[in-house]
């Protein structure tokens, strides 16, 4: 039975590396499309909140400003998009 | 016409000291007068990894600070005629590490006639990391296999490209190359460890050169020598072949495949 054991044990085991190498590739994608973002982007969303603010009432997390640079087009994109509560 | 190479990593740890050393040196063995600097203000360790920790008088900040001249700050090493170290300072403020210091102190080696000038950056991309890497012709990304390392490995590669006074004066970019070190072939043969494939991948930074992982590196720590001069072991040999191939010299990859110990040679340990 032992020595059953011992050579069922023997069969080969995934190893981790193919893991690491998806989380990787991931998180190194993730990071260079926040590195493509300019550096103003937070504040100018907060300026962008507050003049929005000025005459609706909405909270920061309605508005959402997204920067998107794909290598493979010629121009970058500035995405402000603003969900307004209804009936106000 | 002088080069000023980084050797950098993100991560700390990795062996940048190590690789600093071992290339620093063989580039001097080739005949090539070398400098390399610490730049680790306030936790230098390249005098002892040199063996050179008890000649050190004046360091860089001293020379940038006018509080010591350039010849005075240089430590000559004792085995390889070309080449010098220049220490970091031990207890001064990191602040004194300025942009324009820095540029002076590099401008001066170039008119001594230093043609490799070895920047050994600090872990981490505080002020002593930005310094080393700014003025870079080159640089050499030292890479573990393992995920935190290659990970803060791209971070960096991104500030070469963004940060450095190559990419600020739009000149042609620097120059980066891939070090892995402690590289475990029976490892990545079992699927346990990130293999140079995988890396190349997630990088896609020239590969300079292969070091495997080795008992050799902490022995010529311990004995403060350069890990190259060692050329009976295969980080020694690995590190001149990066060293060859930053030279020009075309050099095939070695100790990057596990050869699985035959049957005799475990019972003879051959």
């Amino acid at each position: 039975m032992g020595l059953l054991q011992y050579f069922r044990q023997e069969k080969p085991k995934k190893g981790s590396a193919k893991l690491a190498k998806d989380r990787l590739q991931i998180i190194v994608a993730h990071e260079h499309s926040c590195a493509a973002r300019p550096s103003y982007l937070p504040e100018m969303q907060q300026e962008i909140v507050a003049v929005i603010r000025k005459y609706m009432d909405i909270s920061s997390n309605d508005v959402k400003c997204e920067f998107s640079d794909k290598a493979d087009d010629d121009m970058s994109v500035l995405e402000v998009n603003v969900a307004l509560p209804k009936n106000r | 016409m002088a080069k000023v190479i980084v050797v950098t990593s993100g991560k700390g740890g990795v062996g940048k000291t190590t690789s600093s050393a071992a290339i620093g040196s063989g580039l001097a063995m080739s005949g090539a007068k070398t400098v390399i600097i610490d730049f680790d203000i306030g936790l230098r360790n390249l005098d002892l990894i040199m063996g050179c920790e008890r000649r050190v008088v004046y360091d860089l900040i001293n020379v940038i600070n006018g509080e010591a001249n350039l010849q005075q700050a240089l430590v000559k090493d004792k085995r390889i005629s070309d080449l010098f170290i220049m220490p970091a300072s031990q207890t001064r403020n990191k602040d004194a590490l300025t942009k324009e210091g820095v540029e002076k102190v590099i401008a001066d080696l170039k008119a001594d006639g230093f043609e490799y000038i070895i920047c050994d950056s600090p872990a981490g991309i505080e002020q002593g990391a930005m310094m080393a890497l700014y003025f870079a012709d080159e640089a050499i990304v030292t890479t573990n296999p393992e995920v935190s390392s290659v990970r803060d490995s791209d971070r960096i590669t991104g500030m070469l490209s963004s940060k450095s006074y190559r990419s600020e004066q739009q000149l042609t970019p620097v120059k980066v190359h891939l070090l892995i070190t402690r590289y475990c072939p029976e490892r990545v043969e079992k699927e346990e460890m990130l293999s140079i494939d995988d890396i190349n991948d997630l990088l896609g930074i020239d590969l300079l050169g292969v070091i495997p992982e080795s008992q050799d590196v902490l022995n010529a720590s311990n004995l403060g020598e350069p890990i190259i001069l060692n050329q009976d072991c295969d980080a020694g040999k690995a590190y001149q072949d990066a060293v060859d191939r930053l030279l020009g010299i075309d050099r095939d990859f070695r100790f990057i495949t596990y050869e699985k110990k035959g049957f005799l040679s475990r019972i003879f340990g051959g």
